[in-house]
């Protein structure tokens, strides 16, 4: 790193919007991507006058999932609170949040970056609150409109923020990419930065590091806070850091002290630009929302909610690594994706009575490029991997080829529905062409190849 | 007590004109100086009530969607609108 | 037929007995509406064409099946902060004058469902932001007894629209006394339920945490009758109680003997403005009790003294919170239409509401509000406590239309003796309780939280033995 004498402390602010059926305050539909504008709206979450919240119990109960996924503390008493601001996406004029109680604090998340092999991320709070409405700002031409829909107001959305713990983009993105796992992991949101459905908002300042205050390593903070909105990808989030440390450390070194302000991520310049400046902080009269009463969360409360909460990532990836014996680099691989995961241990579970290792059976889900989870079922993918095992023909002959022709034509549906995008009946026919050949061990790649190229004549 | 007509005012996104200032900075010190009477009351180590009701944990399942209102209907009373959107004037970019 | 003495009661029994039909009724209502209306101003919305058409779809079904719902064929009129869909709803604010909803509150929904009419809507205070009516921006609304005079407010055009007989009865919103006073101020009947008990979704909020759902009416027996209706568990107000709904007729000519009636000292002094007429007025109604069988007992609830400025910190705060989606984008006219008494409240509940202030002012207005309503659960208490409190609705008699509009913090004093209960949650039920200088004077009985069925029997022995709803405005 080029600031050697600037440590970037950066924290960050996520939103992510649960995957629940319903909005966080009315029955009308929370999956609004796509949909034609201002048609999933109702008096509530439109706030027509004289309409009243009505909480939604599953989102509390992700929130309280996602938070105890971050290893934080639960409160066992919270309540709504209205936060009072005007803007043109915000249609009661406060947005329904949780300020003093949330539902969970002081958790943490442990990272593995290029510089330190551990490293843990502390975070401040996960709170429930509700989705304000999109607004469109027609870019480049003369319109000096804006333009509102109201289909994503009061869709359910939980806040985690971060103390600033992060010291690079390299990190900031690690830890992202963790956090999106476990959200995905655990089915409460799509977690898709491109729909929207994730959003971050990193806050970046340098602190200068003298010989003084380099054992005061973590005590005093810089005195200004530079935060970044508009970063619809993991991949921007780590340039805009980048480019802010780059930034504010030129303006340090002349001696000035950056502008505590919001700026926005341009991802066609590739640079950050200011927003407005921060006004004097915001006055966000926070008081108790009157139309909802309080939560009380009791022991039995988290209790069952804990039992919801699958295996998560880390977990898995030293289960993976100690009971199948995998390398660390395997089992993260296989991990990624909780489907990913959950097929190879099915796969795992066939394997064992016909002596297939899970070490085979992760080496050719890793490194077979023609593996495809969606075409094979793992017990396919077994069968497959059996036939290889055992004394296999690497050459078809004419006579092959005639028997895997007559297979085609005994099965007329079968190669329509191939004919017709239907890739997973090419499953069915090797089946068949294997016993036509009576027990001669061919190399199912082999047939699979000529099946496909008989049926495209 | 001396409130900050103009900050207020600002906050609660209301326009005044400078004898509307005037008028109701006296009237709200006039209220203000009543309220005061408050102080009075001894409320060391009283909880505060936010609600009457006594109730808790009030919610529903998320199993059933509701019909929303269709785009005409959800517009119908706007001053401005285009394309099943509500119009406003250009607003800075925010997010 | 003389349509000042029709009861609800009496309107079904004349439809049972096939003595006038639904449209004749109706329309009745709206020839009154339409002569003395101009005078009272009590109705901005007549919904006539609807509620006509509606009377001769009743009328068909009476012939079929007789009355077959509670409140079949009875003209209502609704406090204009009560949703309506397709009909205009106003608030009485000119921020609202073209509003449409899209959707019925549930109280209008359970209204209609009943088979109530609705005759149109009724003028307020706009967005409930008042005690006389004056503070409409579609005019004050008049006191039928004397025109010279305010009905009290906010729900000032529900009162005088059943004093001056246009309704059989009228929903209202109760805040800090928008119905009982008002309903003291007009001989009638007017109800503010315990919080909680009706709900409030989509009725134009004022300050949600004590905003009350009501009605009025001419007689206790048609208020109940109304409540049996409204009264329930909303699944659209998370604040409503699941706690069953009684049948609040059944109980009421059980009489009042041996029940422990509270007089609080402190709604009874001579010093905070109280009138000599009102507690001449008030004092008799507690000798009529005793002669009907109630012990009365004074009580005392010390924190009385500290309401009003309890009140007018939570009441603004809120407000200032539910008047910021008035923005004119999705619907209504931008915040410049506010008038200067919502203005006033929006400011106010922001400033205590604020950085640096909310400890001193709203966090300290909750604890008093701790107190004021420990006073109550104190004198409500099941083993040695009383049974309910009557105590005056207002400490004035109904004052002129002009007197009180330049001193706000003056009219705010009126609620004195109201916005405890709106504090505390508890129902208080008004009731006529005679005449001074040819004015009406209420009393207001209130009770713990869910008592009113209590209320109501209490309101019925009073009014059997003095019948005061049967003397009516001269229009």
């Amino acid at each position: 790193m080029k600031n050697i004498n600037h440590k970037p402390i950066i924290g960050l602010e996520i939103h992510v919007e649960l995957n629940t059926k319903t909005k966080m305050f009315c029955r009308c539909p929370a999956k609004y991507f796509g949909e034609e504008p201002n048609t999933y709206t109702c008096p509530v979450c439109l706030g027509l006058p004289g309409a009243l919240p009505y909480p939604n119990k599953t989102a509390n109960e992700y929130c309280v999932m996602i938070a105890l996924a971050l290893q934080c503390k639960i409160t066992d008493f919270s309540y709504f609170e209205r936060k009072n601001y005007f803007y043109p996406d915000l249609p009661k004029g406060y947005q329904i949040s949780q300020y003093i109680n949330p539902f969970g604090i002081d958790g943490y998340l442990n990272i593995k970056s290029s510089a330190q092999d551990s490293k843990r991320i502390r975070i401040r709070r996960v709170h429930m609150e509700e989705d304000t409405a999109k607004l469109i700002h027609p870019s480049g031409n003369q319109d000096e409109h804006s333009y509102i829909d109201f289909n994503r107001s009061g869709v359910p959305l939980v806040e985690i923020v971060t103390e600033p713990d992060i010291a690079s983009a390299e990190e900031a993105k690690i830890f992202l990419t963790k956090l999106q796992r476990i959200i995905r992991y655990l089915g409460v949101s799509d977690a898709d930065m491109e729909k929207g459905n994730m959003r971050l908002e990193p806050n970046i300042s340098l602190r200068e590091l003298t010989t003084e205050n380099i054992k005061l390593d973590t005590e005093k903070l810089p005195n200004y806070k530079v935060e970044v909105k508009n970063i619809n990808s993991f991949r921007f989030v780590e340039k805009a850091i980048n480019y802010e440390i780059e930034r504010q450390m030129k303006i340090l070194e002349k001696g000035e002290i950056p502008v505590q302000e919001t700026r926005g991520w341009d991802d066609i310049k590739n640079k950050t630009v200011s927003q407005r400046i921060k006004e004097e902080a915001h006055d966000y009269r926070y008081f108790p929302e009157p139309d909802i009463p309080p939560i009380k969360i009791d022991k039995t409360y988290v209790e069952k909610i804990k039992e919801k909460i699958p295996e998560l990532p880390d977990e898995k990836i030293q289960r993976f690594a100690k009971e199948y014996l995998l390398s660390f680099y395997d089992s993260e691989i296989l991990a990624r994706e909780k489907q990913t995961a959950d097929y190879f241990e099915e796969g795992v579970i066939i394997g064992l009575k016909e002596s297939i290792t899970p070490k085979q059976i992760a080496n050719r889900m890793i490194n077979d490029k023609t593996f495809n989870p969606e075409t094979t079922l793992p017990a396919q993918l077994i069968e497959e991997m059996l036939l290889l095992k055992k004394d296999i023909l690497e050459v078809i002959t004419d006579e092959d080829k005639k028997k895997i022709e007559t297979v085609i034509k005994e099965n007329p549906q079968a190669a329509e529905a191939y004919g017709n995008g239907k890739m997973q009946v090419i499953g069915f026919l090797i089946g068949a062409v294997n016993k036509k050949l009576q027990g001669k061990k061919i190399n199912p790649q082999l047939i699979k190849n000529t099946l496909e190229m008989l049926l495209k004549k | 007590m001396k409130i900050d007509i103009k900050h207020v005012a600002k906050l609660a996104n209301l326009k005044l004109n400078p004898d509307e200032e005037k008028k109701f900075e006296k009237q709200l010190s006039d209220i203000l100086n009543y309220i005061d009477k408050l102080n009075e009351v001894d409320t060391k180590n009283v909880e505060p009530t936010a609600q009457v009701t006594g109730l808790v944990n009030v919610g529903r399942t998320d199993d059933q969607t509701q019909p929303c209102l269709n785009a005409q209907e959800a517009l119908k009373n706007a001053k401005s609108q285009h394309n099943g959107l509500f119009k406003v004037k250009a607003i800075l970019e925010k997010e | 037929m003389n349509i000042e003495e029709l009861t609800i009661e009496k309107v079904l029994d004349g439809y049972r007995n096939k003595k006038f039909s639904i449209t004749e009724i109706i329309q009745v209502y709206f020839e009154r509406i339409k002569k003395y209306n101009p005078q009272i101003n009590s109705f901005i919305t007549l919904c006539e064409e609807e509620a006509l058409q509606e009377a001769k779809r009743k009328d068909e079904l009476l012939k079929n099946e007789g009355v077959s719902l509670p409140l079949f064929g009875i003209p209502m009129g609704l406090k204009d902060l009560f949703s309506t869909k397709d009909i205009k709803t106003t608030a009485s604010s000119e921020v609202l004058e073209d509003y449409t909803p899209p959707y019925d509150s549930t109280v209008v929904q359970r209204l209609k469902d009943a088979g109530a009419i609705i005759l149109g809507k009724l003028n307020c205070d706009a967005w409930a932001h008042g005690s006389s009516g004056e503070n409409s921006d579609f005019g004050p609304t008049k006191n039928p007894w004397n025109k010279e005079y305010v009905p009290g407010g906010s729900s000032s055009g529900s009162a005088a629209s059943v004093a001056a007989s246009f309704v059989l009865a009228a929903t209202g919103t109760d805040t800090g006394g928008s119905i009982r006073l008002p309903a003291s101020f007009t001989n009638t009947v007017g109800l503010k339920p315990t919080y909680g008990r009706v709900s409030r979704y989509g009725v134009i909020a004022m300050a949600s945490s004590l905003d009350s759902i009501g009605h009025f009416t001419k007689t206790v027996r048609d208020n109940a009758l109304i409540l049996n209706i409204t009264a329930g568990n909303d699944m659209f107000d998370a604040t409503t109680s699941q706690n069953p709904v009684p049948n609040y007729l059944e109980n009421l000519n059980k009489g009042i003997k041996g029940l422990k009636i509270g007089i609080p000292k402190e709604y009874t002094t001579k010093e905070k403005g109280m009138e000599l007429d009102v507690l001449l007025t008030f004092e008799n109604a507690i000798k009529k009790l005793n002669k009907l069988g109630a012990e009365i007992i004074e009580i005392s609830l010390p924190h009385t003294e500290y309401s009003i400025a309890c009140y007018y910190i939570i009441q603004p705060s809120e407000v200032s919170s539910n008047l910021a989606r008035y923005d004119g984008i999705r619907f209504g006219n931008d915040r410049s239409y506010f008038g200067d008494e919502a203005k006033r409240r929006i400011m106010l509940g922001t400033y205590t509401l604020s950085a640096g202030y909310y400890d001193a002012y709203y966090k300290k207005a909750m604890q008093a509000r701790t107190l004021i309503k420990q006073n109550f659960d104190k004198v409500f208490d099941a083993s040695n406590g009383v049974d309910a409190i009557i105590a005056p609705v207002s400490p004035t008699l109904p004052w002129k239309l002009g007197e009180k509009v330049n001193d706000p913090l003056k009219m705010y004093l009126s609620d004195v003796f109201t916005v405890t209960a709106n504090l505390a949650g508890i129902p208080g039920l008004s009731v006529p309780a005679g005449f001074a200088k040819e004015l009406p004077v209420g009393i207001q009985i209130l009770g713990p939280h869910f008592s009113e069925e209590l209320l109501f029997r209490i309101g019925f022995a009073f009014e059997q033995e003095t019948e005061f709803y049967k003397s009516n405005p001269k229009l």
